[in-house]
């Protein structure tokens, strides 16, 4: 029988969301938790302990064949053909614009490119790859059929090292490994969205809840939680870490947006290359930057951002620093407005709410294995 | 969720606890619950009149903003400055330590517009 709620998808681990009490909502065509005790706790779970998500939204797509190297490359902006095997890489996809189609992680799996994006985005990407792509290349649809859980935290190497062994701990910032085959399937790495230490642990969707109770049953119960969508968000916000549909979109560069070191010009070619290139040349106008505010005020998506009562920018992403202790958020600014330490307003509901344009990521007290974050252009 | 007995109710989500001349006013067990973790209060100051079925504040969670709606009319005759400091006590405590003014009735005929704690539930029921 038909309800109100069966047009939304469920991950294989609803059953769990449901009985943890977890506060179920739509997202991207899924019924997601966003959260389960609440989204402050979750927060600090994750900063200091170790946060599982269920990510499972997430769209999987796979390219096979002798050019998929190539193709892939020609896909993103950033350099996904001549990595090694079992590095992973974060990059835009663009238009012929140069606005960006999506942000995507690429594994590179052997001759295989693995890509993991967005779920709001996911028939558009798979309707964008397939339409381009080369007779040697084969596009696989591997949504369904894969779970996604992020293991994030101080805590997660421990947790995941009881659960796939003391290969876990070698693994670099932004690597992974690949076991078994068909239904045994996974594939690890040393990845994630929230500033903290972390993986993204992928298993066919049979395996997905022994998967979660496996990982829970590794971890102390005192230090180990299930985290929902709405601390996903304040993690990667405090971060500095784009959200596709609010940070950037199809009217936005990646060289706007502050990824300047996910665009390689140097390549041969790529789609969007030719006005990148050119924005290059001639500079952005605006920059998303980070704005801790000093008042209580949250700003929030669309609030106007202000330097002496003239309107510069707009803030695209912004919430509670839960862990920086001030309101946060991320705004396109005109580029003169855009240099650290420049003062502005954020007008929060008829008042203006004095802020500092700070660098992303605004919060720097992660467990991240990343290196130090490049200043923005 | 609790919906305490002796409290009145707006369709907002406020409760209203009558004492004598004084309506304390807060948000419900329910209101808070879908809000998430409250952030953030801002509220009128003592002193300032507010307006049946008007705003009369804001609150922030970390997800939302939402308008605060005075169920009665009247002046603010105290606020709760413990929300200042400690937001989540909305959270914690919203028909006690999470109380956010009183106001002083104007209009007794306003209490009785609001809705009874059975008929805030049956209201209720449409969410649930």
């Amino acid at each position: 029988m038909l309800d109100t709620t069966s047009t939304l998808k469920r991950t294989p681990f609803y059953s769990r969301h449901v009985a943890l009490g977890a506060k179920m909502v739509p997202f991207a065509g899924y019924e997601m938790p966003v959260q389960y005790e609440g989204i402050v706790a979750e927060h600090r779970a994750v900063r200091g302990g170790v946060g599982v998500f269920d990510v499972s939204h997430m769209g999987e797509i796979r390219l096979r064949g002798p050019g998929a190297k190539a193709y892939a490359n020609r896909l993103v902006t950033n350099e996904v053909a001549s990595i090694p095997d079992g590095k992973a890489v974060y990059t835009p996809m663009c238009l012929e614009s140069g606005g960006i189609v999506d942000d995507l992680l690429v594994y590179a799996s052997g001759r295989d490119r693995f890509l993991v994006v967005n779920a709001a985005n996911f028939e558009k990407d798979l309707a964008w790859i397939r339409a381009r792509a080369p007779s040697d290349v084969t596009v696989e649809d591997e949504n369904e059929d894969t779970a996604q859980l992020a293991v994030q935290g101080p805590g997660a190497e421990d947790v995941l090292a009881r659960l796939y062994g003391d290969r876990v701990r070698g693994l670099e910032f932004y690597t992974f490994f690949e076991e078994g085959a068909g239904k045994d399937w996974c594939l690890v790495s040393r990845t994630g969205y929230t500033g903290e230490d972390g993986f993204e642990v992928y298993v066919r969707s049979s395996r997905a809840l022994e998967t979660w109770d496996r990982i829970f049953e590794a971890g102390a119960p005192a230090l180990i939680r299930p985290v929902g969508l709405g601390a996903r968000d304040t993690l990667r916000l405090e971060m500095g870490y784009c959200l596709y549909g609010n940070d950037i979109d199809e009217t936005t560069n990646p060289l706007e947006a502050g990824l300047a070191w996910t665009v390689r010009l140097d390549k041969e070619d790529f789609i969007g290359k030719e006005p990148l290139v050119a924005a290059k040349r001639h500079g952005v106008r605006r920059k998303l930057v980070g704005l801790v505010l000093d008042g209580e005020r949250i700003p929030r998506h669309g609030f106007e951002v202000l330097a002496q009562g003239r309107a510069v920018g707009t803030v695209t992403s912004g919430s509670m620093g839960i862990s920086i202790g001030k309101p946060v958020a991320m705004a396109y600014t005109d580029q003169e407005h855009a240099a650290r330490g420049y003062k502005v307003e954020v007008r929060t509901r008829g008042q203006e709410t004095p802020a500092t344009v700070t660098g992303r990521p605004m919060y720097t007290m992660g467990s991240v294995r990343a290196p130090k974050p490049r200043r923005a252009e | 969720m609790k919906v305490p007995k002796e409290l009145r109710y707006t369709k907002e989500h406020e409760w209203v606890r009558v004492r004598g001349q004084e309506a304390e006013v807060g948000i419900t067990d329910f209101a808070q619950g879908e809000l998430g973790d409250v952030v953030f209060v801002e509220l009128p100051k003592v002193g300032e009149r507010v307006t049946q079925m008007k705003s009369f504040g804001t609150i922030d969670a970390v997800k939302t903003v939402s308008d605060l709606f005075a169920p009665v009319s009247g002046e603010v005759v105290a606020i709760n400055t413990d929300l200042k400091d400690n937001p989540a006590l909305i959270n914690q405590s919203p028909y006690e330590k999470g109380w956010m003014i009183r106001i002083r009735v104007a209009s007794p005929a306003e209490v009785d517009s609001l809705l009874s704690a059975e008929a805030y539930e049956k209201a209720l029921g449409a969410h649930a």
